[in-house]
């Protein structure tokens, strides 16, 4: 069967391949490349080695951004998570409603970024402008706490879902034993399901951090990295670099800045795979 | 006795919460059907009053001005379209690559994986300029509708990846009958493998109609963006320009965004979870 299969590759690889070359991989290549050039298109790069990757990380808004990005990727990830595995605890106790409180909890991760980032907006205006304090668009501290309620009511529900099923698929005679051997609640709780639902929790951290650092459209569309470059995250912060400042030598270290990033996504998402990896050996 | 009283106790709770959760969308629409002079940053929180009503009369003037009408229009082709060439055509790679071992199928399936990591700011300047060019050289590719291929690269990395996943636990012999019994791999792959693969076409379907039709910077970088606009792309543009923004028909465009969306999760419910659930397990 392979053999004849072999054959078809026109028919069943090609499309796919063409589009993948032409989409991902030409473009990652031609941006490797030129995150060593100097150019403002890809006909007039000028080979500059080293020089935008200096002028990226001593950048004043980069670092500034990575710390803020930094920041916001914890207090999220720590809320996010923690909420969520609160109410997948609930959840999956008999209770009235579940599955009402379930769907209503997941609704918003369906709703697109921009659209989300522009009714919060509106909300968060609204509540300043009640305790007559500046906008968001002149206000830094709420611009992070925008941000980071923002994701939690975006995410929340994702999260426990995840955890929901994880939580279901706790053997339930595993919960009898321990409730024999008389494990009071918390007990139960800390030595049994948890250990459990480990598998659960390392997708949910390694799902939030990477949403959280690739940040973009909700954050464009919040704050703008307003006020000047207050709330500015990493993704946007290449963003701007690229379409926002003028000058020749921008577009290479904005280019530069982007495989900077790119190398940090890239490494969280392959230590989070050594780390479930090592966990399934134990299991 | 006592377990029923607690169980009464989390429910009202959780609607509480509930309720609260909804209060973004909830209030947004409130507002979209008050007057337009009745819409300010304060005022959000207040409910439209006899006096301020304004009825449908703000969906009215959304849907009838040409821009809203043309971006859904456009976003509903390139999301159904492109939805449907990444089910069918990284299904059929898909296969392939499971089924036929050899470097190219390592190598793809590889970096497929790849591509689901790397952050998109990554390869936006590149790839914009690639888009560009392609304008410029097929003159009458100027359309809406090319970004359906460069959708189809971006789309197969999670596409290619959970199907082959999936593909990997299917036993090969129900295709090998199919072949001796002289069946081309065409024949097979439409009689025998599409309909075994139906389930993941399912999740797979889901998780990239929401990617494809929240995303807002993909678009907004290919498409020539005075004549065309996605539902997103709009929304953004609105607020991006000067001069008085009409809030009422800002409203009510959110809201005919927010509401198919509801509806389809409610009908579809189930699917959805599961899709998600399965893309969080296998990404």
């Amino acid at each position: 069967m392979e053999k004849a299969l072999r054959k078809w590759f026109p028919v069943f690889v090609l499309p796919t391949l063409a589009a993948f070359i032409v989409g991902f991989i030409w473009p990652f290549l031609q941006a490797l490349y030129l995150s060593f050039c100097k150019f403002t298109t890809v006909d007039n790069a000028s080979w500059a080695g080293f020089g935008n990757y200096i002028k990226a990380l001593t950048d004043d808004t980069f670092s500034y951004s990575f710390l803020f990005t930094v920041a916001f990727v914890i207090v999220a990830t720590v809320l996010i998570n923690g909420i969520a595995f609160m109410l997948a605890l609930v959840l999956t106790r008999s209770i009235r409603g579940t599955n009402i409180f379930r769907t209503v909890f997941f609704l918003p991760n369906l709703i697109g970024g921009i659209v989300l980032g522009y009714i919060w907006n509106i909300l968060i205006n609204a509540l300043l402008s009640k305790f007559a304090l500046p906008l968001i668009a002149l206000n830094t501290t709420a611009g992070f706490w925008g941000l980071v309620v923002m994701l939690c009511w975006q995410q929340i529900g994702y999260m426990m879902i995840i955890y929901i099923a994880g939580l279901q698929n706790v053997p339930p005679e595993l919960l009898e034993a321990s409730q024999i051997d008389g494990a009071n609640r918390l007990q139960t709780l800390l030595r049994v399901k948890l250990p459990m639902v480990m598998p659960s929790i390392t997708i949910c951290l390694f799902l939030t951090i990477t949403n959280c650092f690739k940040l973009f459209d909700q954050n464009l569309s919040l704050t703008g990295g307003a006020p000047g470059h207050d709330t500015e995250m990493l993704a946007l912060n290449i963003y701007n670099t690229f379409y926002a400042r003028s000058g020749p030598q921008w577009k290479g270290i904005g280019q530069a800045k982007a495989v900077i990033f790119s190398i940090l996504v890239v490494g969280i998402a392959l230590f989070q795979l050594r780390a479930t990896r090592s966990k399934e050996v134990q299991q | 006795m006592k377990k029923q009283a607690s169980g009464l106790i989390w429910t009202i709770i959780l609607s509480v919460v509930s309720a609260l959760y909804l209060y973004p969308i909830i209030m947004v629409l409130l507002n979209s059907l008050k007057k337009e002079s009745a819409i300010t940053t304060a005022g959000a929180f207040t409910a439209p009053t006899a006096e301020t009503f304004a009825g449908l009369e703000n969906y009215v003037s959304a849907l009838t001005s040409q821009g809203f009408g043309k971006s859904l229009f456009y976003s509903l082709f390139i999301t159904i379209s492109s939805v449907a060439l990444i089910l069918l055509c990284c299904s059929m790679c898909a296969w392939y690559i499971s089924r036929v071992n050899n470097l190219l199928s390592r190598m793809m399936y590889l970096l497929c994986a790849f591509s689901m990591v790397v952050p998109f700011q990554m390869v936006m300047f590149t790839l914009s300029q690639t888009a560009d060019r392609f304008r410029l050289f097929f003159i009458r590719f100027n359309n809406p509708y090319t970004i359906c291929f460069i959708y189809l690269g971006f789309g197969a990395g999670l596409a290619v990846f959970m199907f082959t996943g999936f593909m990997r636990s299917v036993p090969i012999e129900i295709e090998e009958a199919a072949m001796i019994d002289g069946c081309s791999p065409l024949q097979t792959y439409f009689r025998v493998v599409f309909p075994i693969l139906r389930p993941t076409m399912i999740s797979v379907g889901i998780l990239e109609t929401m990617w494809v039709w929240n995303d807002y910077l993909l678009p907004t970088l290919v498409l020539d963006i005075k004549k065309y606009r996605t539902i997103p792309m709009l929304i953004q543009y609105f607020r991006g320009s000067y001069g008085t923004v009409e809030m009422g028909a800002m409203m009510a465009s959110i809201m005919l965004t927010v509401i198919p969306v509801v509806i389809i999760y409610i009908l579809g419910q189930k699917h959805i979870i599961k899709g998600v659930l399965a893309g969080a397990v296998k990404g």
